[in-house]
């Protein structure tokens, strides 16, 4: 076996290690805990752990096989699957629009100092807003638009709350890596007499791909969350987030229910996250790595 | 026609604040075509910034400095010259060839044209095997061939250099030396070359271009002539050893106003 198969033979089993973990904590916490939740030193902080509260795990993962209602022949993986697949799509738009204006951003800001120090704090303080309340606003607004026959469809709202929480990590995140490039590398393209555009692009774009990377790893799991939220305040139908809301609303006669839908969007972070995992991968296959010298 | 030619010119950081510096202070050199001609002397002496004058890379505060009959900075837009530092600086996410393809890919020269000379210039290096590697699959020494291969691979007339073996162990940078006399032989370059080491500097060279420090300025052109095909015997021979007393004095004439001129700092005797 080589050396690449062994390290993904050993992360995989890994990461197996560590479902099997959190799983066994799970249910030794149904065993062990109250029932009807306990204080510590007064505060009442240890969760129920009676059914309703913590299904068991292979309650969870058999209400995946059932019907979603009574009667019904969809079944619940069905049903997740497809709202995560509505999700999903939406959470694309949101992280491309996000990436798009993120990277736009920073290289604006690595181009004019002045643009740098007058929007950052800008950027911050968007990031302090908090999504729930923003959401139905940015519905209201879109829902106003009518630019060039464009109407703003009502799944375009979660999509730009996506963008919203993805552009922001990208943003920073490719600033610093455009900053990156060795002082001598700039001095060596100048001494050519390349222009600003062939430096960013033969040189502060390469050396910024160590920086992107988490920071599109980071963008793509905000867009995720951006839409779910936004999903559940404007209530828009058909996505993982308005299946939680459903869900949750019949919590006490079908706890095991909510947490597939919880599970769905879960999974969904976890694949965005992957698609930039492989892309870093590819990116990166010809770079020195950490261990040689 | 002088290779390079600079004319009174001074260069000041910070002109007018507490923070003034006098890095270099009414210089005035002539580097003829197909001379090596290299820049010694103490850190903070302005050998760099010299350098980076002709390259234009600075600009002079006062004084000009003209590159074969250009100014400095038509001749970097022309690509007049080619430059090589003490870290290879090459591009990780490029293979060799790539990397020395980089001036002609920004110059617009077409693919064929480019694999061309990066395999021509490969061979100069006496490296053709490699072209496909990475630049961190290489050894030290290697880079730096590479380095220059990149310099020189749009044919330059003119090559500027600093430090560029500073990095490199003696057996290494001795190799490369010798290295560097062939190519610019070969390719009939004139070189402006930055170092710390005296030997170094006495053996490549046919003028040593002695600076000291505060303000930067030049105190000494010494003239070495140790023939056109020097070889590993050249470094032991009784002229080699004369310009390097002679550079030596010249550098200790730089700190004669302090009171322990004996050491040099700054300045490698190896």
């Amino acid at each position: 076996m080589n050396r690449f198969a062994r390290r993904a033979a050993y992360r995989t089993s890994m990461f197996v290690l560590s479902v099997v973990l959190v799983i066994a904590l799970w249910e030794m916490y149904k065993v062990v805990g109250p029932q009807d939740g306990g204080k510590l030193f007064g505060a009442g902080v240890l969760p129920r752990s009676n059914d309703t509260a913590m299904p068991h795990v292979w309650t969870m993962l058999s209400r995946y096989g059932r019907p979603e209602v009574r009667g019904s022949d969809k079944r619940v993986w069905v049903v997740v699957l497809a709202g995560a697949w509505f999700s999903f799509r939406l959470a694309i738009v949101g992280f491309l629009l996000g990436s798009s204006i993120g990277v736009g951003l920073s290289v604006v800001m690595s181009r004019f100092r002045l643009v740098e120090r007058g929007l950052l704090p800008y950027l911050v303080v968007s990031q302090t807003v908090p999504l729930i309340a923003l959401a139905p606003l940015v519905a209201l607004w879109g829902g106003k638009l009518h630019i060039f026959g464009f109407e703003w469809p009502r799944w375009f709202s979660a999509a730009v709350l996506g963008a919203f929480l993805s552009f922001f990590p990208i943003a920073v995140g490719t600033l610093r890596g455009l900053a990156s490039a060795p002082a001598a590398a700039v001095e060596l393209m100048e001494s050519y007499a390349a222009s600003w555009k062939q430096i960013l692009l033969k040189l502060r774009f390469p050396s910024a791909i160590p920086y992107m990377v988490p920071a599109f790893k980071l963008g793509a799991s905000g867009s995720v969350v951006g839409v779910v939220v936004a999903e559940i305040s404007t209530g828009l139908k058909g996505g993982i987030g308005r299946l939680i809301i459903e869900y949750a609303r019949e919590a006490t006669a079908d706890p095991a229910k909510v947490f597939t839908a919880v599970f769905g969007a879960a999974a969904l972070g976890l694949t965005m996250a992957g698609v930039i995992a492989i892309s870093d991968v590819y990116l990166m296959r010809n770079r020195p790595k950490e261990t040689s010298s | 026609m002088s290779a390079v030619q600079v004319t009174g010119a001074s260069k000041i950081f910070n002109q007018g604040t507490p923070k003034q510096v006098d890095a270099l202070i009414d210089v005035n050199l002539t580097v003829e075509p197909g001379e090596f001609v290299s820049l010694i002397g103490p850190s903070g002496c302005g050998k760099s910034t010299l350098l980076r004058l002709i390259a234009n890379l600075l600009e002079p505060t006062t004084g000009s400095v003209m590159v074969n009959g250009k100014s400095a900075s038509q001749s970097r837009l022309d690509q007049d010259y080619g430059m090589a530092f003490q870290q290879a600086g090459l591009f990780d996410w490029r293979t060799v060839a790539k990397n020395i393809e980089l001036p002609l890919e920004l110059k617009g020269w077409d693919k064929e044209k480019r694999a061309a000379r990066a395999q021509e210039m490969l061979e100069l290096v006496k490296l053709p095997e490699f072209a496909e590697l990475y630049p961190w699959q290489l050894s030290g020494g290697m880079q730096q061939r590479i380095a220059i291969a990149r310099a020189l691979a749009a044919h330059p007339p003119l090559l500027l250099m600093d430090e560029p073996f500073g990095a490199l162990d003696e057996m290494t940078r001795e190799y490369m030396q010798g290295e560097l006399l062939r190519i610019c032989a070969e390719t009939s370059t004139t070189v402006v070359f930055v170092t710390h080491s005296i030997p170094e500097a006495v053996y490549l060279s046919n003028r040593v271009v002695v600076m000291s420090p505060r303000p930067g300025r030049i105190t000494d052109l010494i003239n070495v002539n140790l023939g056109a095909k020097r070889t590993e015997d050249t470094r032991a021979a009784t002229d080699f050893f004369t310009g390097i007393t002679a550079v030596r004095e010249a550098l200790r004439g730089t700190h004669a106003d302090h009171a322990n001129a004996g050491a040099v700092r700054g300045v490698e005797d190896r």
